[in-house]
């Protein structure tokens, strides 16, 4: 299994005492699998997703990474499990302003240590993959339009290789047309390249793209079952 | 991250706001600029000091009168005026201190002096042959006082080019005219070349007469107001100072070195004591300019911390992609340099550039050093390592998730 969580448990100490946002998360990703994960906010689902992408360290509980435990990094440590395995694509796309959409693509790389040529000839395959059509390559990030500026986003996060996509409401800030295109990206990453990606979510509608949906509710998984209705866009053959 | 990358990302952020990082330099670019101005204005006028100290003559020793200091007895009289020199000290040195190249006695006193109905008062300085190797006089026209000239008390006069111009006006000839010095007529047999001196002593406006004629003629005693020694090279100058001042001490009877009433002056020590007075000022001046580097810096410091903040999604954006602490600062450090860095570059071309116009404009000497360029060049690095160091350790001390949150 790539993604092993036991007993996940997260408390945040406040001014007026401790909240707890997650209460003892167990579950199994495999390689390769799609999976949404489901929940009103406040849910416990961005903490859930803070923990998988090696931003934050668990309360309690372990969570191991291609058969390494991860859940008591140091902040250096948890920053090189990011670069090598874990690519993110956020709601707000966070690419850099006035820079090309090249140069974005390639910005992980640059923190691996990749010579200049290589990382470009890289993020022009991510870029592809994420089907950022050839003549937007050279566009700087605030002249393109929200879908492709989140192709880039795709491209930014495909560039390292990395074993996980983590995708946080990624259609969120798209209309439902260009969301489709997204998510059909995300659907096409899985099928025919074998990426694993997890979908962090609100709408339904959205995590019904997946093939394996959890629920989460107060900071506890409540259901997690195979997506049986899965939606597939423009009737692409997955 | 290599060192091109950091370089990379820290140009394109920079130039992203050309304005803003402008504006933010400037006070660098002024704070290194007045540095720099200031420098060369004060080396510039500390070599011109010494240049015309220099002019002098070279390995100079000049022995002048002074008082005796009586035990317990406070009696100033004004230098110059004491009579304790003469005409046999000058030979007796010329004789006995064999390192000494040359030796010219003088005697100086300000006299009115009258040509064909003009007149003007100047120094009037009777002198032997000498002084022309002692104190470097060149002349310019017809010849200097002659060994001759000394035996046979003549009345001949050499005019310094000042004095010509007030005598007999600028350019003319004055060889074989007459002048009349304190109701003496003198004839003019040569005229000295400028010596370019600056300031209260001017060295061109004088007249030169034998020292003979002068002790006789005028000052009606034997007694002498300086006696100017030429070393024979530069290393021997403590030797003979030593050796002149051990000679008139047994010449005048005295004892104790403490009560000399005489004085023997070495040209380094005018040149360091003048030198010592410039240093000062280069260094007042600089510190009141350094004093604008620091306001520069604290301007660096602010905007660097207005950048992290507005950046901050940015930063998150990078730490949640595998950039490390240490990724963040350095390019948040090489920012605040790179900052500095131009500031200082513009600074020392500004810098040379208003030390270039004083110099055209104000006809004071000055000079850019290289030293001041190297520590300018350190000092805005420095500075941008100093104030860049706070933003650099803020943004690179921020929580991914927070950062990437942050509205």
């Amino acid at each position: 299994m790539a993604i092993e969580c036991k007993n996940i448990t997260k408390v945040y100490k406040t001014g007026a005492g401790e909240t707890v946002a997650l209460k003892g998360a167990s579950f199994n990703i495999g390689d390769g699998e799609f999976v949404a994960i489901m929940g009103p906010s406040g849910s416990g689902k961005s903490t859930l997703m803070h923990i998988l992408g090696a931003l934050d360290t668990p309360s309690r509980g372990t969570y191991f990474l291609d058969g390494q435990d991860i859940s008591k990094l140091s902040d250096d440590e948890l920053a090189d499990i990011r670069k090598n395995k874990i690519g993110f694509v956020f709601q707000s796309y966070n690419l850099l302003p006035r820079a090309t959409a090249l140069r974005n693509a390639a910005l992980p790389l640059m923190y691996a240590g990749m010579a200049r040529e290589k990382r470009e000839k890289k993020a022009e395959e991510a870029l592809l993959a994420a089907g950022l059509s050839e003549d937007r390559w050279g566009h700087l990030s605030n002249q393109l339009s929200g879908g492709q500026m989140q192709r880039v986003a795709i491209a930014r996060a495909l560039v390292n290789n990395p074993s996980i996509i983590l995708a946080d409401e990624p259609t969120g800030n798209l209309d439902t047309k260009t969301g489709e295109i997204v998510l059909d990206t995300f659907q096409q990453l899985n099928s025919k390249h074998g990426r694993m990606i997890i979908l962090i979510t609100h709408e339904r509608y959205v995590a019904e793209h997946a093939q394996r949906i959890i629920h989460i509710r107060d900071g506890e998984i409540i259901d997690d079952e195979k997506n049986i209705k899965r939606r597939v866009v423009n009737n692409h053959q997955l | 991250m290599s060192v091109s990358d950091i370089f990379r990302e820290t140009f394109s952020a920079v130039t992203v706001n050309k304005a803003r990082s402008g504006l933010t330099i400037l006070g660098i670019v002024i704070g290194i600029g007045s540095v720099i101005a200031m420098v060369s204005i004060g080396q510039g006028a500390q070599s011109s000091i010494e240049e015309s100290i220099q002019s002098i003559g070279s390995n100079l020793i000049m022995v002048m009168p002074g008082f005796q200091r009586g035990v317990g007895v406070q009696v100033s009289s004004g230098r110059g005026s004491a009579q304790t020199l003469t005409q046999a000290d000058a030979d007796a040195i010329q004789q006995e201190i064999t390192l000494a190249k040359a030796t010219a006695p003088e005697i100086s006193r300000r006299y009115q002096v009258t040509a064909k109905g003009k007149n003007t008062n100047t120094s009037v300085l009777g002198t032997v042959a000498a002084y022309t190797e002692v104190r470097n006089v060149q002349i310019g026209a017809g010849v200097f006082i002659s060994d001759q000239n000394i035996r046979s008390l003549s009345k001949v006069a050499v005019l310094g080019p000042t004095t010509r111009d007030d005598l007999f006006g600028e350019g003319v000839d004055p060889i074989g005219q007459t002048i009349r010095i304190n109701k003496v007529d003198f004839k003019v047999i040569g005229v000295a070349e400028s010596k370019g001196g600056t300031g209260f002593s001017n060295q061109d406006d004088v007249i030169f007469i034998p020292l003979s004629t002068a002790q006789r003629f005028l000052a009606g005693d034997n007694y002498v107001t300086t006696i100017s020694v030429a070393a024979a090279n530069a290393n021997e100058m403590a030797t003979v100072q030593q050796q002149i001042t051990d000679l008139l001490l047994l010449r005048h009877n005295i004892a104790n070195p403490q009560l000399a009433d005489f004085q023997v002056l070495n040209q380094q020590d005018i040149v360091q004591t003048a030198s010592s007075v410039t240093d000062t000022m280069t260094i007042l001046l600089a510190s009141i300019a350094g004093i604008s580097l620091i306001v520069g810096g604290i301007g660096i410091m602010n905007m660097m911390l207005t950048t992290v903040t507005e950046r901050t999604r940015e930063i998150g954006l990078r730490k949640a992609i595998g950039a490390k602490k240490r990724d963040i600062s350095a390019q948040f450090l090489a920012e605040a340099v790179m900052l500095t860095f131009l500031g200082g570059f513009a600074g020392i071309v500004l810098g040379a550039l208003a030390a270039f116009l004083v110099s055209r404009f104000a006809g004071v000497a000055t000079k850019v050093s290289l030293l001041s360029i190297v520590l300018a060049f350190g000092v805005s690095a420095a500075i941008g390592i100093i104030f860049g160091f706070y933003p650099a350790r803020r943004a690179a001390g921020l929580n991914p998730i927070e950062a990437l949150r942050y509205e």
